[in-house]
């Protein structure tokens, strides 16, 4: 089903494979300087068939033109709840590509790496600062492996002691990567209801010596600093249990309160929501974790030591979880999130902090009379309002797809489950007011829009590459790659 | 700071719409006893030019593979990465954006993992391919563990003692507490020894795992080893480090692999001391409903206009909670873009031609290190890139000698096989020009460097 309508402005583009024209080819193979030879017959294949054929300029308007179709924080204001899609500064493209760590081969011998190791562990040293974790291991690849690293070490403590617990502790704001990673380390997940803020009575209830450890967020997926932490984390302590905190939301915390000093056990960073390295459509992010003394013994092989010798990899810890990745953690965006912490230094990092809450509160302020706010506490980084205030039966999902048509990329919707029709908005401090204006702008139309014209919101988006398009028909007869036909 | 916009006037309007007088005042619900009562210990903000002068002299302290005759692979391999990956992932529209939640706005980025889901699918020979995992090791563990979910009760794996060893140990790591008993499988010629694999299995082993090309580079002879897993009733999960390969061998679909993961990081991502890279997952068909990880799937809109959406979502973890079929929620876009513009650009003729050449420069290297007194060539069967020489002389020592004449000889063997303790695992790319490959020969020999 080649398209043929709309090469102009519109710019439609066929997939690869129905653009390929036989014998074309977009890349010269170097000559051989040694002999030819061949394998075994019976051991070779035949062509990749249906394999694209393509040349350099196919292939280059090809990813320009889908380029276009996307929408990042470059685009424009990106307000993801729960994704801190902060700017992603230039600096840090340019260093992760200095040949000098791009072009090093992860086997070559240590000695011969100084200059890698040594940024790791000076960025793991400031992992450290920033939560006040004694150890951070830097080798988790994303968020959620930071998570499962975090909760096996918790799994290897209790069992190092002794300890066969089965529970753990999860409140119903949890992002549900929690849960799973939980579930991977054989654990039975409880789920604890909370008020908007956890309370110290409803931990206790379910408390007990069966569990392993409490998993919270903080501040949790409502935007809202978990006042009794200290308790809480005091109760677990008491009954034998340990606390990990999700350090999804710690671009609300950078200088103001440090998770290590308030009883917290262990927490996952994401580098690529509150240190800058960019979230390259879905990914590589990085999930270093940070753990109290007692854990160290458990972190994931190799972590980066300082010796006599200069920087080594350490591999010999017995009583450690294993290896959690071929290599050692995610080396190029360890570098992005080190470059940016050199570029803001420690009052930098606070100021963002603080101009996060005050651009999420400010939003708040803004929209609060057109839009329902469940939860009325002070809020920290972000806001989450409820579909509850909309009129004629439009959604949050109709907000999210006409703010497409006002030029914004929508907030996370229906997360946390604990909101009805959940609209949740993080602006992160890299945005200025006038951006944010003209965002709220566009939601008080909407807002008036769905008392006046509600049509504009359920046909919405009407300016976008498609309009929405049929997710009920994909999952039923999944299509999940092109086939000749 | 040059990232923050805000003016002394912006911050003073805003506190006054939301009706407090100071920031501080926005943290009042973070109770006194929580707060951080001093500065951070870290270094003052950098200008722009103060900190690349800084990590610039950090990098100059690594070696780069392109200074050295490098003849290093064990999992991460040196080719070459036309101009054309880097200026198009540097388009921002591409590394800025995240998840393709909101697809009428994300088709760029749904339109390009369909187009990574089929490569993978058309590479390996499989039907189903997901968006990415993070890297080899941890696919190859999530395989197992999805092997285990439609195993029907089976909690026996078998794992070939020819896979890398770092995927041995993720898969430990990811198994460690699921009550699933990992069982190694012994080794001949530095093959998967088939005879100890019929006797190991029976109706308890939910999957066999074997490396194509292994850990040696060894071509494994799947078609067999998938005949004996079948017969038992267990899966077959082939593991690839090297992806190249399957340009020129044939593929594990073909071979009756029922899964396929891998390292893609040959395919345009650079070394990077060994990440970012990007695993990829491929299955038949009736294991589709139980694939971890993101998938992408073609549909409709309202007009009727193609389009993609992220699909199948019921799987993961953000509907299904603890029961989902893997906690992984993101997939590895930007590594996505770079293979599948470096698959796009070399094309079925220019990566079967690049395969060749690897394979004619390692046959090379091969003979030539086979012809020296004192080393021999280790295991006979064929191979694609890597190969494992045996020498006479204490495989430290040597490669430190080789250092010395600006040669990265190998991986010596010994700590992961006790019994290669002589082993030294050497990798020929086409970076790799007859002129260094000389120099490595003359080198064992005990020639100048």
């Amino acid at each position: 089903m080649i398209s043929t309508e709309g090469r102009g402005l519109v710019l439609n583009e066929n997939l690869l494979f129905e653009q390929s024209q036989p014998g074309r080819v977009g890349y010269s193979v170097a000559g051989l300087d040694v002999p030819a030879v061949t394998p075994d017959s019976h051991l070779i294949r035949e062509d990749i068939s249906d394999f694209p054929e393509l040349s350099e300029v196919d292939v280059v308007r090809h990813y320009t033109r889908l380029s276009t179709w996307n929408y990042g924080v470059d685009s424009g204001f990106y307000p993801l709840g729960s994704c801190t899609m902060k700017y992603n500064p230039k600096i840090n493209e340019v260093a992760a590509r200095l040949p000098g760590f791009t072009d090093i081969h992860p086997q070559t011998p240590e000695a011969l790496n100084q200059g890698a190791l040594e940024l790791m562990y000076n960025l793991q040293r400031d992992l450290g600062e920033i939560s006040g974790f004694p150890a951070i291991t830097l080798q988790p690849a994303a968020g959620a492996q930071g998570e499962f690293a975090g909760m096996l070490m918790i799994r290897a403590w209790q069992e190092a002691r002794g300890q066969k617990r089965h529970k753990v502790i999860i409140p119903d704001t949890a992002h549900g990567t929690n849960p799973a990673s939980s579930a991977l380390c054989g654990y039975e997940v409880i789920t604890v209801a909370s008020d908007g803020i956890l309370s110290k009575e409803a931990v206790a209830a379910v408390m007990d010596d069966d569990v392993a450890a409490l998993m919270v967020t903080n501040p949790n997926t409502l935007g809202l600093f978990e006042a009794d932490i200290r308790e809480i984390c005091d109760l677990v302590h008491e009954r034998g249990g340990l606390v990990y905190s999700d350090g999804a939301n710690l671009n609300a915390m950078m200088g103001i309160s440090r998770p290590g000093d308030i009883g917290i056990d262990v927490m996952h960073f994401n580098l690529h929501k509150t240190f800058s390295t960019p979230h390259g459509g879905g990914g590589p992010g990085s999930g270093p974790v940070g753990v109290v003394d007692k854990l160290k013994p458990f972190m994931p092989v190799p972590f980066i030591v300082k010796g006599d010798g200069g920087y080594q990899l350490e591999y010999n810890c017995p009583q450690s979880i294993g290896r959690l990745k071929s290599f050692y953690g995610h080396f190029g965006i360890l570098v992005r999130a080190y470059s940016y912490i050199l570029s803001m230094g420690g009052e930098g990092l606070k100021r963002a902090s603080e101009l996060a809450v005050l651009n999420a509160n400010y939003i708040r302020a803004r929209l609060e009379n057109e839009y329902d706010l469940p939860n009325k506490q002070r809020s920290l980084h972000e806001v989450v309002f409820s579909e509850d205030a909309l009129q004629n039966d439009c959604h949050t999902l109709d907000v999210a797809k006409r703010l497409i048509d006002y030029g914004y990329h929508p907030p996370t919707i229906y997360f946390p489950l604990v909101v009805h029709g959940a609209l949740m908005i993080e602006p992160t401090e890299t945005e200025s007011k006038q951006t944010i204006d003209e965002f709220c702008d566009a939601l008080l139309a909407i807002a008036a829009e769905s008392k006046n014209n509600p049509e504009l919101l359920k046909q919405a988006p009407v300016r976008a590459k498609v309009r929405r398009l049929d997710e009920t028909a994909a999952a039923r007869k999944p299509k999940l790659r092109w086939e000749r036909e | 700071m040059r990232y923050l916009p805000h003016t002394d006037v912006d911050v003073q309007q805003m506190l006054d719409q939301i009706g407090v007088s100071k920031i501080d005042e926005l943290f009042s619900g973070i109770p006194e006893d929580c707060r951080l009562q001093r500065p951070l210990d870290l270094n003052a903000a950098g200008s722009e030019s103060e900190v690349l002068l800084f990590l610039r002299e950090l990098a100059e302290k690594n070696s780069k593979v392109s200074d050295w005759d490098a003849f290093l692979g064990g999992g991460a391999y040196n080719h070459f990465i036309p101009a054309v990956v880097d200026q198009l992932v540097s388009r921002s529209e591409f590394y800025t954006a995240y998840t393709p939640y909101q697809p009428e706005i994300s088709q760029g980025t749904l339109q390009a993992i369909f187009e990574f889901q089929t490569l993978i699918c058309q590479l390996t020979g499989m039907d189903v391919a997901n968006a990415s995992m993070y890297d080899g090791a941890s696919a190859c563990a999530e395989a197992v563990l999805l092997t285990i979910r439609a195993g029907k009760k089976r909690k026996k794996v078998l794992l070939s003692q020819a896979l890398p060893p770092q995927y041995r140990e993720t898969t430990a790591t990811y198994c460690r507490y699921l009550d699933i008993e990992l069982v190694d499988i012994p080794l001949q010629n530095g093959l998967t020894n088939q005879a100890e694999l019929q006797t190991m299995l029976d109706d308890q082993v939910a999957a066999v795992v074997v490396g194509y090309p292994n850990y040696f580079g060894q071509i494994e002879d799947l078609a067999t080893i998938a005949e004996l897993t079948h017969a038992s009733g267990a899966r077959l999960v082939a593991a690839v480090p090297e992806p190249l390969a399957l340009a020129l061998y044939k593929s594990p679909g073909e071979l009756g692999a029922d899964i396929v993961v891998g390292e893609g990081q040959s395919f345009g991502i650079p070394l990077s001391y060994g990440g970012p890279g990007i695993g990829f997952f491929a299955v038949r068909k009736k294991d589709m409903r139980v694939l971890p990880g993101r998938l992408v799937g073609e549909t409709t809109d309202k007009d009727g206009k193609r389009g993609f959406v992220l699909t199948l979502a019921t799987r993961e973890q953000h509907i299904r909670r603890e029961k989902a079929t893997s906690n992984i929620c993101s997939n590895q876009g930007m590594c996505v873009l770079m293979v599948s513009i470096y698959l796009a650009l070399h094309g079925k003729q220019g990566l079967r031609q690049l395969a060749e050449v690897n394979y004619a420069k390692a046959s090379y290297a091969k003979e030539k290190i086979a012809q020296l007194k004192g080393f021999s060539v280790t295991f006979p069967g064929a191979s694609f890139n890597e190969f494992v020489i045996t020498c006479s002389e204490p495989v430290a020592a040597l490669k430190k000698r080789l250092e010395q004449g600006g040669i990265l000889a190998g991986i010596s063997l010994g700590r992961d096989y006790s019994n290669l303790e002589n082993g030294l695992l050497v990798c020929v790319t086409e970076q790799n020009s007859r002129e260094q490959i000389d120099r490595l020969v003359s080198a064992l020999a005990g020639g100048e460097a």
